[in-house]
């Protein structure tokens, strides 16, 4: 793990995940897509349904749905702890895979299973966090 | 009738404790409930010649020769085991099968979890408990430390939360439900000394009215972490029935595992205990109907929802149901239900916390819970739960 200088965790990219990080700097979300089984996440070497190497890097389309969520309100990463209450939630996007990200720009009141959001990127420092937002 | 080659007959325990007064080593911890354990089978430790251990903090690498080095043992299966909170129930299905196929006879199962003495240069207090937020998912290539930590999954409420809101949101729950299950536990700790909320009983309103944690989990839904200790001693059944306990056959046994984190859990809902338990209750030839006390690993009140539904109790998606028409209580209730008070009414003592299912099961069975004992206990289903709703182990236990 790394922190920003302001205490922040933040990923530390690896040969393989590194294209994920580059493209969201970029304002784009890609995933890796298997020719056999599709899209899924997070990034790896090999596709985790046929152990296949053959996935292509492809943009999705960043629209999902709230699957899970939970508003943090007392910080169990210490670190973060500046952020509570921190809305956490699992998205199911359209293309398939679910991606645990913030829903930002939210009401607390307005976070439920379903509500449907769009990837939206929050710069910290050098990296491009992909977050979530209502869609509108 | 299921798996009669290894039994349970030792076992100790210890009062978990939010600080810990007399802090030690796991190694000497190991060591003194190893003498407990021996001492309430009727053994020595000459008879020893299996270890189960999750890991010793003074030797992260060889555990186990660590082990059998200090405690003067000539071993001939060796077994650390990673579960988590399904750790324990991992260990003695693991130790009733390599004594099935005669890898050993006699195996410990030890779960110390203490804390260090600090270093005399360090001049400080004994530490409360806290565990440490991210569980090893921040090393160097971890998915975990880049895909989720970054947001705040970290620990493991907020995980258990994001399950319980998909639940909430997917079948109708009366807030009063999930409570009942936390005032059950508190009731049937009542009766428990070694329970930390021994004293403490509290109601539905109490429940309703604690804080919020992370939604929509509250605080007395969730267990307090502790330090404690727990062992119990697997033997061949045919030696057991030679010894002073009534020997608790480990009947049949599951452990299924699918994801780390939930967020890459295949379905939220169909937790890994589904099919753990399915294999338990078919080694054990046993039905969801003849069990005589549930002993279900109860890191939260939805785990224990989900367990019950996932382990066949009830249908899926009737939980609630269930929980709403059935009386938890050790003292004449219907469904008896972590009659120990559970680890929302005794604490969360580590490792030892999963064992207290199990040692509290093999109490039941054999006829020595004092001041609790139901009045029929032959047969129970006991679980464990590992991390994020991943590790999942399944054992039916019965008295021989």
């Amino acid at each position: 793990m790394r922190f920003s200088a302001a205490g922040r965790p933040l990923p530390r990219p690896t040969p393989t995940t590194q294209p994920f990080f580059d493209a969201a700097r970029e304002g784009r979300l890609v995933l890796q897509r298997c020719p056999r089984d599709g899209f899924f996440y997070y990034p790896r070497s090999h596709c985790p349904r046929c152990l296949g190497r053959d996935w292509e890097w492809r943009a999705v389309s960043g629209r999902g749905s709230v699957h899970a969520f939970t508003l943090d309100r007392v910080g169990h990463d210490p670190a973060q702890r500046s952020r509570t209450p921190l809305a956490i939630a699992v998205v199911e996007l359209d293309e398939g895979p679910r991606m645990t990200a913030n829903v930002v720009d939210c009401e607390a009141e307005a976070l439920r299973v379903g509500l449907p959001v769009e990837a939206c990127f929050e710069r910290v420092e050098d990296v491009a966090l992909v977050q979530f937002r209502p869609r509108t | 009738m299921g798996k009669t080659a290894a039994a349970i007959t030792g076992i100790s325990e210890w009062k978990p404790a939010r600080v810990w007064e007399q802090p030690m080593f796991a190694l000497e911890a190991a060591a003194q409930l190893a003498a407990e354990v021996l001492a309430d089978a009727g053994l020595t430790r000459d008879q020893v010649d299996g270890i189960l251990i999750g890991g010793l903090p003074e030797s992260p690498m060889f555990a186990p020769s660590a082990l059998a080095e200090y405690l003067g043992l000539r071993s001939n299966f060796n077994e650390v085991v990673d579960l988590g909170g399904a750790t324990a129930c991992g260990m003695i299905w693991r130790a009733a099968a390599a004594i099935e196929v005669g890898a050993c006879e006699t195996a410990l199962v030890l779960c110390p979890s203490v804390p260090a003495p600090l270093p005399a240069s360090s001049g400080g207090a004994p530490g409360k408990m806290q565990m440490p937020a991210y569980l090893g998912g921040d090393a160097w290539g971890s998915p975990q430390g880049q895909f989720d930590i970054p947001s705040g999954l970290v620990a493991a409420t907020p995980g258990f939360a994001m399950i319980a809101s998909r639940y909430l949101a997917t079948h109708l729950v009366k807030p009063e439900t999930l409570a009942k299950i936390a005032v059950h536990a508190r009731y049937n700790a009542q009766a428990n000394p070694l329970a930390i909320f021994r004293g403490r009983p509290i109601a539905i309103e109490d429940v309703l009215a604690s804080k919020l944690v992370a939604d929509p989990l509250r605080l007395l839904e969730i267990v307090m972490p502790c330090f404690g200790g727990g062992a119990c001693l697997v033997q061949r059944a045919d030696a057991a029935r030679r010894g002073p306990r009534r020997p608790v056959l480990v009947s049949g046994f599951g452990e299924h595992l699918t994801h780390k984190t939930v967020s890459y859990m295949p379905d939220l809902l169909d937790t890994p205990i589904r099919v753990a338990a399915e294999r338990a209750f078919r080694m054990a030839g046993a039905s969801r109907e003849a069990i005589d006390l549930a002993s279900i690993y109860d890191c939260y009140t939805i785990t224990v929802l989900l367990t019950i539904e996932d382990a066949g109790f009830c249908r899926k998606g009737q939980g609630a149901a269930f929980v709403d028409d059935h009386d938890l209580r050790w003292d004449g209730g219907d469904w008896p239900l972590n009659t120990h008070g559970g680890q929302l009414g005794a604490g969360q003592a580590g490792m030892a916390g999963g064992l207290s299912h199990a040692l509290e099961a093999v109490r039941q069975i054999q006829g020595r819970a004092l001041g609790r004992q139901l009045p029929r206990a032959e047969l129970a289903y006991v679980n464990g739960t590992g991390g994020l709703m991943a590790e999942q182990v399944a054992l039916i236990l019965e008295g021989a």
